[in-house]
């Protein structure tokens, strides 16, 4: 605290050398501007919709201000290792690989809140929802299926009349923990897909065209009778896209929701071991009602904070986004961490140690 | 030429403005000398950036990284063969198509067109330039491509029986190397056209009316009098273009289809080296993965100075076959 003082009347100081005649105005601007020290943040898109909003209500409520990128998964993680941002953002958990380059020492991962994965289709006529299993997206987009009147898809809509027209499979062209959570799924629930194409931010598709963003192929899907697609839950709900209701591990066909992703969270969060580092997949969960492609996102900081101010501003901030936070999630169609695990969450950030303040 | 006389009068004081002229031409002169060396220290640093970052992909991965055709990030392989294809048929395709138009837009501009008509075609056709890329990608999607799938495809395939060749197959998505070859056209077409105009414009009078008076119609004297002359300006017009078509990346990726496959076909989607780099690098995180992106860039470094220094012989050329 000495330090900061000294130099805020260094500031004022050389405020009032170069500018007497309007020191007052100078000494004023230095006490607000460093009276709330800004976090900056990079990383995620997906989550930025909601985590501005917080950044919004939560510098309304504190004064704090943080300044978040959205540069993308990969450009969290990159500026976090730098050291060049406070806090990073990611859709899909740092590597072993990855934490051991951080030069800040260990990292945590903060579950902040979960989005979900839904298969968007364009197929006329249909007046249900389509019926999908993993196997049968898998086949889709391996592209051995290649018919909508295929009797591993009409198997699973009894009754429903699917044209013989020819599938188009779209995919993200670029880099996305959409992607990433999709061909997770699939590698998780489907042992063929796990061996032939694996999962990843980009993977080889077999078949299909890439398209940009959520916009991306949810237009190309739309355009294109007979395509199939993923995207985003909010972006699927937002833009009210035919969603697929998808066989779970509990034997049930489901509708994405908000609710049938929290479900997935509370039914893996059950089974987490005490000591969990929360870098955990809840792809193809168990439970009746859950959603299968559902994720966390995360906030990634560093446990040992340097800057003392800094880091306590931080984990209040995290404290209050686990707490408060939570409820404006599903109005954002982003789905809250069940309770009873934001409250582990929060006993996680308590071991986050500051640099002792003076 | 009669106030001469008068000036020669203040002779003394003029040479002493001459010299106080002198220092500000000095300093002229090293402030426009270093304008002249920044940009060239900018390439030079953009490239060694650029060759730095792309070695250990290089390294590891060898020549493969333009010759082989698997791009798996998962599994560890940066064969980027195909976005090298993409980019060099679509802005191939692009070439083709604008080309002429352009070219024909220059000569009815600066030779047939009426006065009042010259300056509002030109100022329009230049606006073309102007329109963000990622404007261009929306029409691409919301217009072009809807009309390209439902109609100029079938018309292609079916209906001119184009179909029966290597080059027209294949189901009809929209997203395709022809898309983006035709967006590429609408975006080099302005660059093209400009350089063009002003070179036509810029044929001296004599060379036309010498041409008239030998008696050649007016197309003859087109042909043979006036483009000739503006040869090698039209050329480096349409090398303008290429590179406009070589480094374009946001139109393309929304309409290419982004598939890394090299097919004969126009019909089926491709990718470019640019439009891979954008797509990939800002979730890239594994080393060798950013390295291979670089290493892209690289190449398409690579290949803008050579078509560079092909515009540069081309034009060379010309004008010294026109010298003899």
């Amino acid at each position: 605290m000495r330090a900061f003082k000294l130099a805020a009347l260094m500031l004022l100081t050389v405020g009032c050398a170069k500018e007497g005649a309007n020191n007052s105005g100078t000494a004023s601007s230095t006490a607000t501007s460093s009276g709330s020290v800004d976090l900056t943040g990079a990383g995620a898109t997906f989550p930025y919709p909601i985590y501005s909003k917080w950044f919004a209500d939560y510098a309304q409520r504190t004064g704090v201000k943080i300044n978040y990128q959205s540069i993308g998964s990969g450009g969290g993680i990159r500026q976090l290792s730098e050291e060049t941002v406070d806090f990073g953002a990611s859709d899909s958990p740092m590597s072993d690989e990855e934490m051991s380059k951080a030069k800040g020492g260990p990292i945590i991962h903060v579950p902040t809140v979960l989005g979900a994965v839904v298969i968007t289709y364009n197929v006329p006529g249909l007046s249900a929802p389509l019926n999908l299993t993993s196997k049968a997206i898998a086949d889709i987009f391996s592209g051995k299926i290649t018919k909508w009147s295929d009797t591993r898809i009409t198997s699973l809509n009894p009754g429903v009349k699917l044209p013989s027209s020819d599938i188009l499979v779209v995919h993200r062209s670029d880099g996305s923990g959409t992607s990433y959570i999709f061909t997770d799924y699939l590698s998780k629930a489907v042992p063929a897909w796990n061996s032939s194409v694996g999962k990843g931010k980009e993977v080889k598709w077999p078949v299909g065209l890439g398209a940009k963003g959520n916009e991306g192929v949810a237009g190309q899907v739309k355009q294109t009778p007979g395509a199939i697609g993923y995207v985003e839950l909010a972006y699927a709900k937002q833009n009210n896209l035919p969603t697929a209701a998808i066989l779970n591990k509990g034997g049930k066909s489901i509708l994405p929701s908000v609710a049938a992703v929290t479900a997935a969270a509370a039914g893996a969060s059950a089974a987490l071991p005490a000591n969990t580092d929360y870098r955990i997949s809840i792809v193809d969960a168990p439970g009746a009602d859950s959603y299968p492609i559902s994720s966390f996102t995360w906030i990634l900081v560093y446990q040992n904070q340097r800057d003392a101010t800094k880091g306590k501003k931080l984990v209040d901030f995290l404290n209050w986004a686990l707490t408060d936070g939570e409820a404006e999630a599903s109005a954002l169609d982003y789905a809250p961490i069940p309770a009873d695990m934001a409250t582990k969450v929060k006993s996680k950030l308590a071991t986050i140690r500051t640099a002792a303040s003076k | 030429m009669t106030a001469l006389p008068a000036q020669w009068l203040e002779k003394d004081r003029r040479r002493l403005r001459v010299d106080e002229a002198a220092i500000g031409d000095r300093i002229y002169e090293v402030i426009t000398a270093l304008c002249a060396l920044i940009v060239p220290a900018l390439v030079v640093a953009i490239a060694v950036a650029i060759f730095a970052a792309a070695w250990p992909a290089f390294a590891k991965l060898g020549l493969s990284i333009v010759t082989s055709s698997d791009w798996d990030v998962a599994g560890g392989y940066f064969g980027a063969a195909p976005a090298l294809f993409g980019t060099l048929v679509s802005a191939a395709v692009a070439l083709v198509i604008a080309t002429p138009l352009a070219i024909g837009v220059a000569i009815f501009l600066s030779e047939f067109s009426p006065a009042w008509l010259r300056q509002p075609v030109g100022f329009l056709v230049d606006l073309l330039a102007a329109i963000p890329s990622v404007v261009y990608g929306l029409w691409g999607i919301f217009v072009l491509i809807p009309l390209l799938r439902e109609h100029v495809m079938p018309f292609l395939r079916d209906t001119l029986h184009l179909g029966s060749t290597p080059f027209f197959t294949g189901p009809a998505y929209g997203p395709s190397m022809l898309a983006a070859g035709l967006i590429l056209a609408i975006m080099a077409l302005p660059y093209i056209s400009a350089v063009s105009r002003e070179v036509l414009l810029a044929v001296p009078r004599s060379q036309r009316e010498a041409a008239l008076a030998l008696g050649a119609t007016r197309w003859e004297m087109i042909r043979d009098a006036v483009i000739p002359y503006a040869r090698s300006g039209i050329i480096g017009g349409i090398m303008l273009g290429l590179g406009r078509a070589l480094g374009e990346t946001m139109a393309v990726t929304m309409v290419i289809g982004n598939r890394p496959e090299i097919s004969a076909s126009l019909f089926a989607p491709g990718y470019t080296m640019a439009s891979l780099i954008a797509n990939e690098f800002s979730e890239a995180t594994n080393d060798l993965h950013l390295s291979a992106l670089m290493a892209v860039g690289a190449t398409l470094f690579v290949i803008t100075l050579i078509v560079n220094a092909i515009a540069r012989w081309l034009v060379w050329s010309v004008s010294r076959v026109r010298a003899r």
